[in-house]
């Protein structure tokens, strides 16, 4: 910039005045900018870089805490609206009277278009990273992420687009009325139509750059968002769980889809005297991996019964869950299942209830526990840590398109919810929600994210609309704690843009949050007070093959000395080892890239040691051993 | 002769440059929609792709062709239905208003203040939604016209005087009797709503619309679990 400056200069020396000026102002916008992310990291709420951030679409304010932007891709042609493509409607300029010109003629504006071309969520498998959005999706190769390739753009419309890989098969998530079977683009008019698809679709990516589609499942509520849940003992097939939200599609339309029956106002049938009613039950679909266009629902399991009377509602009669909680809620269907297969359990956050269910037999899920709270209204989604001890429900208050995160809003409101498992029940532990507030032009909530492999501790990166990316820890699930942030300011238009992040998912050492509008962001973390480099280093190191955020695997972490030094600078924050062993562990960790003979042998004699504090100490039992156990691993690497 | 309109315009230019620039620092890149057009940034371009039917082919399609929405447009009946809509929340708001004005019960204040923050902004909501799209929005007191088609499930006037007339756990009994079937009313606009030809085809209005089935729903069983409560006091 500053050669051009001086470019300018030379040649345009008449207008130098305002190259001077052009220069002033492209400072103070620089500093501006800047600003934001050199603030001290006080986070009281008036104080928080993240409130009063400047608009715009691709130059909105920025503020970071502990995390950078390494990269933005802007959404590809065909999948926003050329005239719009922030999203919101161009409003006409004022015309300015000016000397023998013209007034400038207003240019077409039109409602705005953005929502159509919404993207939502991220899978990944391999270096290949697929984008759905309510259009279709878009697949990009992140084997550099640092310079992020696109591979291809695919349009096949009916949001929400919710996308999960497995193998060569990319599987999609459509509700919405206008899906056509076809991936037409122009929807379908008629309320009862041959040509309407709400459903799950199979991809054949074989071909990542020619993706086919092979199968469309069609489903009674169509899917709002699914899960991929692979059967160890049934190799030749995968599953998939497709939650649907949405109105019950007509007999005529769909056969078997049957809705409560309505005489006026009133709901007269009882459930169970229908017992195929669609309302109470989600599908599970059978994919036959060598052959998926013969894919087909093969259960549409009851997990709303109550295990004692076998009424299909019966969450709905409530039961008393006893003293203060007889607010239980109609639960009729799911809004999002996660899977943790290797637990052999899954959560289902289903409107108003978050329900822990046993999946040891994929086809016939079990509900074990629910629970009921009176500060929710809709839980969304549920995330486990990864020893499958606790569960994260997220209450998306809103639906995602509203602000929910004003100073004025309540906090245990469109938050999450973290519960402890213990002996397979549901232990309420806090709320964590956003801690910035946000303005009333930026929809905000709490949404989709996954968990950041460090290993000792549990900690999620989360998105929340416009209320950016947020990293919080909840190792203490009575006590979380927010440890790093990405936040921009509002997308333009006057009414509030829908926009920000849908989804943002850790994946191989990098952030990638998906937004609505602006496309895709890669961001990574930085070390701080709360999060050393060693521990970056150690979740940087665990390597996925796969990731389907609804569906979670066992992290496992390869002994290193980076995971051996996450534990050192763990224990070190919280005063939970003595500082001779930090001093000597320390010591020994470097000498790893040239060991002596006797290196094996003094790390065994620390971790004996470190064993014997763990006996003493039980607050910090679990790291001491975690730790120990890392150095006898070393030691034996060596042998 | 530099002229001062051209100065501004010569200014308003390179400023949009220099913004740009600006933007740009060594972790930010944001390339425009323009350049990334039907490239990637290594090797063979990007394909824009439209899938078949299943089973068939995927074929390559233009950029006009992807953003051809003209068939998903909003109509009549989804106008219909948001300036229904308006007044039905518009009376819901009228109802919480009497119960923070008679009701101790903690429990139904809680659900009151829900529905209370959440209608209101929907009503903000489906008020700009038709501004954007130069549709008439109804005014606050409209519902209340002489003559105006009350939208289903919503109170009459005789109705609402004798929940303004009601006081203790009779208010508590009478506003969650009313509130369910209000609830049941806006279920029912939604079930019109995609009963229409062409409706809902329109994202924001699907997604609004489902929300609505939703949301209201599971407060429909919350407030009968609530009602069952009362007879038990």
């Amino acid at each position: 910039m500053t050669a051009t400056m001086i470019a300018l200069r030379r040649h345009h020396h008449r207008r130098t005045r305002l190259t001077l000026a052009l220069g002033l102002i492209t400072g103070l916008l620089m500093a501006n900018q800047g600003l934001a992310q050199e603030q001290a990291p006080h986070h009281r709420q008036r104080e928080d870089p993240r409130v009063g951030l400047a608009g715009g679409f691709l130059d909105a304010g920025q503020a970071a805490h502990n995390m950078e932007l390494v990269r933005n891709l802007p959404k590809p042609e065909g999948f926003y609206d050329p005239e719009q493509p922030a999203g919101a409607p161009r409003m006409p300029p004022e015309p300015e009277p000016e000397e023998g010109e013209e007034a400038p003629t207003n240019p077409p504006t039109r409602p705005p278009q953005g929502l159509s071309y919404t993207n939502s969520d991220l899978a990944f498998i391999d270096n290949y990273m697929f984008v759905g959005n309510y259009h279709g999706f878009n697949t990009y190769s992140v084997e550099d992420p640092q310079e992020v390739e696109r591979l291809a753009s695919f349009v096949c419309p009916g949001g929400q687009g919710d996308v999960s890989v497995y193998g060569n098969l990319l599987f999609m998530s459509v509700e919405q009325t206008r899906g056509r079977l076809d991936c037409g683009v122009g929807g379908v008019e008629e309320p009862i139509s041959s040509e309407r698809f709400r459903g799950v679709r199979i991809f054949d990516i074989s071909d990542i750059r020619r993706p086919q589609q092979v199968a469309a499942i069609q489903t009674c509520r169509g899917s709002h968002t699914h899960t991929v849940v692979p059967d160890p003992n049934d190799p030749n097939n995968v599953y998939i769980y497709g939650q649907g939200t949405g109105s019950v599609r007509d007999g005529e339309e769909l056969d078997g889809c049957i809705d409560l029956e309505r005489e006026g106002r009133e709901v007269v049938q009882d459930p169970d005297e229908e017992p195929d009613t669609a309302l109470f039950s989600i599908d599970v679909i059978q994919v036959p991996i060598a052959a998926p266009d013969t894919a087909r629902i093969v259960n549409r399991p009851r997990i709303f019964a109550d295990p004692e009377t076998g009424s299909i509602a019966g969450l709905w009669q409530g039961g008393d869950h006893g003293e203060g909680t007889q607010n239980s809620r109609m639960t009729t269907q799911c809004h999002d299942i996660t899977v943790f297969a290797e637990h052999g359990l899954a959560a289902g956050a289903c409107a108003g209830n978050g329900i822990l269910m046993d999946i040891s037999d994929p086809v016939n899920p079990v509900r074990i526990h629910e629970v009921v709270d009176q500060s929710f209204a809709y839980w969304h989604s549920a995330t486990f840590n990864n020893d499958g001890t606790k569960v994260v429900f997220t209450d998306e208050w809103g639906g995602g398109g509203r602000p929910r995160c004003l100073a004025t809003d309540a906090p245990s409101w469109g938050a999450n919810a973290i519960f402890d498992i213990v002996d397979r029940k549901l232990v309420f532990k806090n709320y964590y929600k956003l801690p910035a507030p946000q303005s009333e032009l930026e929809n905000c909530v709490a949404h989709n994210g996954s968990l950041i492999p460090v290993p000792g501790r549990d900690i999620m990166v989360q998105s929340w609309y416009q209320g950016g990316i947020s990293v919080f820890d909840f190792t203490d699930s009575a006590n979380p704690t927010e440890i790093a942030y990405f936040d921009r300011g509002p997308l333009p238009g006057e009414l509030g843009t829908m926009g920000g992040f849908w989804s943002s998912y850790w994946y191989n050492g990098y952030i990638y949050g998906a937004g609505i509008a602006r496309g895709v962001d890669v961001l990574k973390l930085t070390p701080s007070a709360h999060l050393s480099q060693n521990e970056i280093d150690a979740a940087t190191d665990v390597e996925l093959g796969v990731f389907n955020a609804q569906n979670q695997t066992i992290i496992e972490w390869t002994p290193s000395v980076a995971v051996a030094r996450s534990y050192l600078d763990q224990l070190s924050r919280r005063n939970g080892i003595r500082a001779s062993h930090v001093e000597a562990i320390d010591g020994l960790l470097n000498q790893f890239d040239q060991p002596n003979a006797e290196l094996p042998g003094e790390l065994d004699a620390l971790a004996a040691e470190l064993e014997g504090d763990a006996r003493l100490l039980p607050n910090n039992a679990s790291r001491l051993n975690s730790l120990a156990e890392t150095l006898q691993d070393l030691s034996a690497g060596l042998r | 002769m530099l002229t001062q309109v051209m100065a501004f315009q010569y200014l308003a230019t390179f400023a949009l440059v220099f913004l740009t620039m600006a933007c740009r620092s060594a972790a930010v890149d944001p390339l425009s929609p323009a350049e990334n057009a039907g490239q990637s940034e290594v090797g063979t371009p990007a394909p824009l792709l439209q899938g078949g039917a299943p089973g068939e082919a995927s074929r390559n399609i233009t950029v006009e062709e992807a953003t051809d929405l003209s068939g998903i447009q909003h109509t009549i009946a989804d106008v219909a239905f948001m300036q229904g809509m308006i007044g039905h929340h518009a009376q819901a708001l009228e109802m919480t208003t009497l119960l923070y004005e008679r009701s101790t019960w903690q429990d139904i204040r809680m659900l009151a203040q829900r529905i209370d923050v959440s209608q209101a902004d929907e009503i903000n909501m489906m008020q700009g939604w038709l501004v954007v799209r130069d549709e008439g929005v109804p005014g606050n007191a409209d519902h209340h016209a002489h003559g105006t088609m009350l939208m289903p499930g919503m109170l009459t006037p005789d109705q609402m005087a004798e929940l303004a007339a009601a006081t203790g756990s009779d208010f508590d009994r009478l506003f969650l009797e009313y509130m369910i079937m209000h609830h049941q009313g806006a279920v029912i606009m939604v079930e019109e709503l995609f009963a229409s030809p062409g409706a809902a085809q329109e994202s924001q209005i699907f997604n609004f619309a489902s929300d609505v089935i939703a949301d209201q729903s599971m407060e429909i069983t919350r407030m009968r679990r609530m009602r069952g409560m009362l007879e038990n006091r």
